[in-house]
């Protein structure tokens, strides 16, 4: 059996600071935003949609137990709603539509929803604690370091440059202004209201289009004294001896910017969508999740990508675009070198170093946007991909019908 | 009420409702910690408990320490089966757990040195009151492989807070009274020993009832529980940063932190029960054993002169005599003056005398700057050294060092021009790093007073002296050379007659086999990361630059039985030092580039060089840190089987102190037990077969594997 997109919504993304437009909405509000637009936008059949699947990273305070029933009990679609709450960190939001799509191709769920929220300015990054750089007797053996380390450690060993990254970071922030200039984003993209139903935020906060590469070029490294005064470099060193230091490349403005959003998609079999008289718009073709060695942690979008071509039984120039996440500018960099494809067919709208990263959410919102620019440009597949702390990597292959 | 007395503390229960357990051990210099002491402790603690007519107890000590830490015999010689020692470390923590969950008070009343269990001991005391001196409080464990296991991992957060307990248990830090009540460990300091008694009186009358922090659920931990935001950051920071410091490979500091970071979730009782599971896992661990047999027993046989000839009575060094007042003599007379010696400081000119004499002014003056000394104290040792330029000035010396430069003829020289004025039963002794002592003894005209004694460089930092024993060199004239080391608080091993005795020829093969890495293509920032990695304090090819390439390339040179490896160095020291100008650190220019006021960096052109070749992807990094590691032990054996070495605690401890062999491997020997003999003698055949003769087997080494005979 297969699994259909009947539609993907996503809500606009705020800055995930004290300054941010999102700050005072919880995030079982923007999960609900996201409810009522599917419901609204698809004339939906509530009693009919089984499940909701809700990828999030920090499960704790606002965003702790199960934020996925929470929303759901809120939302108003029946009390037969169940929901439940995952964690594959970056790759959360992903991982949840994946789960939905294996229920119904195993025909468990004809109807359900798979999506994610952070907010992250109410939530705090790591705030949730956890074994894997806490606990010593994991942390030591493990080599942990902190992702900012990983990220400038890929760089140092494969040998991106500084400028490297900067330029693409600026091409980030271009290309999502210039997608936002000509509407591409207003298909899937919500604007988040507040309790009055005020708008209060309509656009992506965070795309700077001035940004360029000079512009990057002056702000400081922000890894460098976890590096050396926490001593995380010389743990990264020990475990990849022959890199002789570590570059500190990353910054601000060349990794995934910290905001607050969510976004869910709606699936389900041939046969439920004909029911409701939803029309599907793409299939979900394969799916994939990679381990990778922890430490340099963020290489998994290879093979995860390379596994689900393989189970796809497509080989990456079948691959019409492709939406590599944009957690550190190092990472669709590495992709692209690793997989050979051309800056071209990754991330045309611009990723998340331009509008953001709310970690449980992106996976689901990199879905959305790759559907919409397939349905631009009239091309067919499209593959979404992202790195995950802890050594992961998930990719997922969509296709239009 | 009833006083006793038996091996370990008297009890005296008084009219007033105080009773004192005074710790008092009976065979012992000091008190220890150990089962025995435990189970007469809590006898007596019971006593107290029970009797009603007892308020609350002093605890206190009638030596000149409060307690000097674990009897570590008891658990390391013989070695005791690990289900055992948790039994018992699980039946002490019940003990002392009973006692603190009783809410009589208890009051350690402080007089003197608390390391390791005796710290702990007084942490389980309700209240600790310090005689204000110059004593120290410290948990020194981790420096012999292990962690405190006396629930000072536990306790200790508590009263000082999680990031600086980290500091006292994985640095260590130690601190005196004052220090200690800054920190929250102590809660007095008072003067005289009847204020003493009398301040930890007062605490009982005033305290009827006392609880325990741990045991308050109210008390919260100074800057916060480790859930907390603070006390996550301050783990996460402290494992990155030991791990910067330790490379994985010291087991004691990194269960040490699995201990705290667990138990810290736990009630203390249940904590304790963590803490001891991972300290015996720790005390079992090869790292463990090796570093308690060389870093605590065979350190303290050497600092106690154990290897010192017998029948002779101490030689007592009042003057010495030091020819040289360069580095190495200014340093030499900067500690012996410290010991309370006269120092007569010579050398050629009054400048450069003076100038021996200033660099201990200066490192006084950095001393006094940080309050680690009196100025009365430093006056005393800089009037203790007398720079002089003739030679007649040392006619009362008892000892003389000679440190000028490593130049034969002039060595001779100052020998003969000294043992005119020196009386005949003096000692003379040569601080050469390599020329043979029984040659450079010819120049004497009592060759049988005559010794090598080479000091490290710092000479104030590095603990060790290899004494080097000549030909002609008489037990006298050894026993003599010991007693000035000990008197100087060095650390001695005795070597016999041999190029580069121990230390510096075991060293070479180190710089040798990082050389030879690189050029058979091996990248450099693999080889010194690996070294680095393998607890090698500096990789080898930064160290030959501190050596210098010119100094390896004479020495090089001079050896008469060059092998085809020795041929290889010599060309690439040659094209570097002198083709390339690029003979070390001293110049900017080696292995490394050394640009002003950034660290220093490989040098790119070494990739040209020696072009990849395929040999870095090829090598593991497992191989790499056999070859640097093994080639010394190697080496080690043939000193051994050559006599160079007495025994193989000399070249353990001598190995870690002279040349910063990892300390976790207990030094060379050790290290050999512990890969295995029948694994490292495969290893070396196998390298032998790639890499050269160098890596030849003696048959003493081989004929051990038969019966896997291990060095301990």
């Amino acid at each position: 059996m297969d699994a259909y997109i009947f539609d993907s919504v996503r809500t606009v993304r705020g800055k995930g600071n004290d300054k941010g437009s999102l700050i005072g909405i919880t995030p079982t509000a923007l999960l609900v935003e996201c409810l009522n637009a599917l419901r609204e936008r698809n004339n939906l059949d509530t009693t009919q949609v089984e499940d909701m699947i809700v990828g999030c990273v920090t499960q704790v305070m606002d965003q702790g137990a199960n934020i996925a029933k929470t929303a759901a009990q809120q939302s108003g679609y029946g009390n037969h709603l169940s929901g439940a709450t995952v964690n594959r960190f970056c790759g959360s939001g992903l991982e949840a539509v994946n789960q939905v799509a294996a229920y119904v191709k195993a025909g468990f769920k004809d109807l359900a929803i798979g999506g994610g929220v952070e907010n992250m300015s109410r939530v705090k990054m790591a705030s949730d604690g956890g074994a894997m750089a806490a606990d010593p007797s994991v942390a030591l053996p493990g080599h942990f370091v902190p992702q900012g380390i990983s990220a400038d450690l890929i760089a140092s060993k494969y040998g991106f440059s500084r400028d490297a990254l900067d330029s693409f970071a600026a091409t980030s922030h271009q290309r999502a202004a210039e997608a936002e200039k000509n509407g591409r984003f207003n298909r899937s993209r919500i604007s988040v209201k507040d309790v009055n139903n005020f708008v209060v935020l309509d656009k992506d906060e965070n795309i700077r289009p001035t940004t360029t590469t000079e512009s990057l070029a002056q702000l400081k490294p922000s890894f460098a004294q976890l590096g050396s005064i926490a001593g995380f470099d010389a743990v990264a060193i020990d475990r990849y001896p022959e890199v002789e230091f570590i570059q500190h490349v990353h910054h601000p403005g060349n990794s995934s910017a910290i905001v607050d959003g969510a976004a869910l998609t709606l699936v389900g079999s041939k046969s439920a969508g004909e029911a409701l008289g939803l029309k599907p718009l793409a299939r979900i073709r394969s799916a994939a999740v990679s381990g990778t060695e922890p430490t340099i942690m963020l290489l998994g979008p290879v093979p995860a990508t390379q596994a689900a071509l393989k189970k796809a039984g497509m080989s990456k120039d079948d691959v019409d675009l492709y939406e590599v996440n944009e957690a550190f500018a190092v990472v669709p960099l590495y992709f692209m070198e690793q997989m050979d494809i051309p800056h071209e067919k990754v991330n045309v709208n611009g990723g998340a170093i331009a509008m953001g990263h709310p970690l449980g959410a992106t996976g689901c919102m990199l879905l959305g946007t790759v559907l919409d620019e397939l349905e631009r440009r009239n091309l067919q597949t499209g593959l979404i991909t992202l790195c995950i702390g802890g050594g992961m990597g998930i990719a997922t292959i969509i296709e239009r019908v | 009420m009833e006083n006793y007395k038996n091996d370990y503390l008297q009890y005296s229960p008084s009219e007033d409702g105080i009773a004192v357990i005074m710790m008092d051990a009976v065979n012992e210099p000091t008190n220890l910690f150990s089962w025995e002491f435990i189970e007469s402790y809590a006898e007596a603690a019971r006593r107290a408990i029970a009797d009603d007519a007892v308020q609350g107890v002093i605890v206190t000590s009638a030596k000149r320490d409060f307690m000097a830490g674990a009897d570590l015999r008891v658990i390391s010689n013989p070695p005791a089966e690990g289900a055992v020692i948790l039994k018992n470390l699980l039946k002490t923590h019940e003990l002392l757990r009973e006692i603190e969950k009783s809410p009589k008070p208890f009051v350690a009343a402080i007089n003197g040195n608390a390391y390791g269990g005796g710290f702990e001991l007084a942490l389980t005391c309700n209240r600790r009151i310090a005689l204000d001196g110059n004593y120290k409080f410290s948990l020194p464990e981790v420096q012999i492989g292990v962690f405190p296991g006396g629930g000072g991992t536990q306790r200790l957060p508590y009263l000082t807070g999680i990031a600086n307990a980290l500091a006292f248990i994985l640095q260590p830090k130690e601190v005196k009274p004052q220090q200690a009540l800054k920190d929250n460990l102590i809660d007095e300091v008072v003067a005289g020993k009847d204020e003493l008694m009398a301040a930890a009186k007062r605490y009982i009358q005033n305290n009827p009832s006392a609880v325990q922090p741990w045991d308050d659920k109210k008390y919260k931990i100074p800057g916060g529980g480790i859930m907390t935001p603070n006390g996550m950051q301050t783990i996460i920071g402290s494992i990155g940063l030991f791990q910067k410091e330790t490379h994985g490979n010291y087991p004691g500091g990194e269960n040490a932190l699995s201990a705290i970071y667990n138990g810290l979730q736990l009630p203390m009782d249940r904590a304790l029960e963590v803490e001891a599971r991972y300290f015996v896992k720790t005390l079992n661990s090869p790292v463990g054993k090796n570093m308690i047999r060389t870093l605590f027993f065979a350190m303290n046989d050497a600092k106690k002169g154990k290897s010192k000839p017998q029948g002779f009575p101490e030689y007592r060094v009042n003057r010495l005599g030091i020819l040289g007042a360069g580095m190495m003599g200014a340093g030499i007379a900067n500690v012996s003056a410290a010991a309370g010696m006269q120092v007569v400081l010579k050398d050629v000119t009054r400048e450069a005398a003076e100038k021996g004499k200033n660099h201990t002014e200066k490192q006084l003056n950095d001393r006094l700057a940080k309050g680690k000394i009196t100025p009365e104290k430093a006056r005393d040792i800089l009037g203790r050294i007398n720079p002089v330029t003739e030679v007649e000035a040392l006619k009362d010396c008892d000892f003389i060092i000679e440190a000028v430069f490593e130049n034969p003829q002039l060595k001779a020289q100052v020998t003969r021009e000294t043992e005119a004025v020196l009386g005949k039963d003096k000692i003379f002794g040569s601080n050469t790093s390599t020329l043979p002592i029984t040659e450079l003894a010819k120049a004497s005209e009592r060759p049988a007073n005559f010794i090598g004694i080479h000091f490290f460089s710092p000479v104030e930092k590095m603990p060790l002296v290899e004494i080097i024993v000549g030909k002609e060199t008489s037990d006298r004239t050894l026993a003599a050379t010991i007693d000035f080391v000990t008197q100087i608080k060095k650390v001695p091993i005795v070597v016999n007659d041999s190029p580069g005795f121990f230390t510096s020829r075991v060293f070479g093969t180190y710089t040798g086999e990082g050389a030879l890495l690189l050029t058979e293509g091996v990248a450099p920032a693999l080889i010194e990361n690996v070294a680095r990695r393998a607890g090698m304090p500096v990789g080898p090819l930064a160290v030959s630059d501190e050596v210098s390439m010119t100094l390896m390339l004479g020495i090089l040179k001079l050896n008469p039985n060059k092998q085809e490896h020795h041929e290889r160095l010599i060309q690439l020291y040659q094209h570097l030092a002198e083709e390339l100008q690029r003979p070390g650190k001293k110049q900017g220019k080696g292995f490394y580039d050394y640009p002003a006021g950034e660290k220093k960096k490989l040098w790119q052109g070494l990739a040209e060089l020696y072009p990849a070749n395929g040999n870095s992807e090829q090598i593991t990094a497992e191989t790499i840190q056999k070859r640097l590691l093994h080639i010394m032990a190697l080496e080690s054996c043939r000193c051994l089987d050559e006599g160079v070495l007495n025994n193989s605690k000399d070249g353990d401890l001598g190995s870690i102190l002279g040349i910063g062999f990892p300390p976790y491997t207990g030094g060379v020997f050790s290290y050999i037990d512990t890969v295995g003999i029948a694994q490292f003698v495969t290893d070396c055949d196998a390298f032998r077969e790639l890499y050269g003769v160098r890596w030849q087997v003696p048959d003493s080494l081989r004929e051990r594997t038969k019966d896997n005979r291990k060095f301990y």
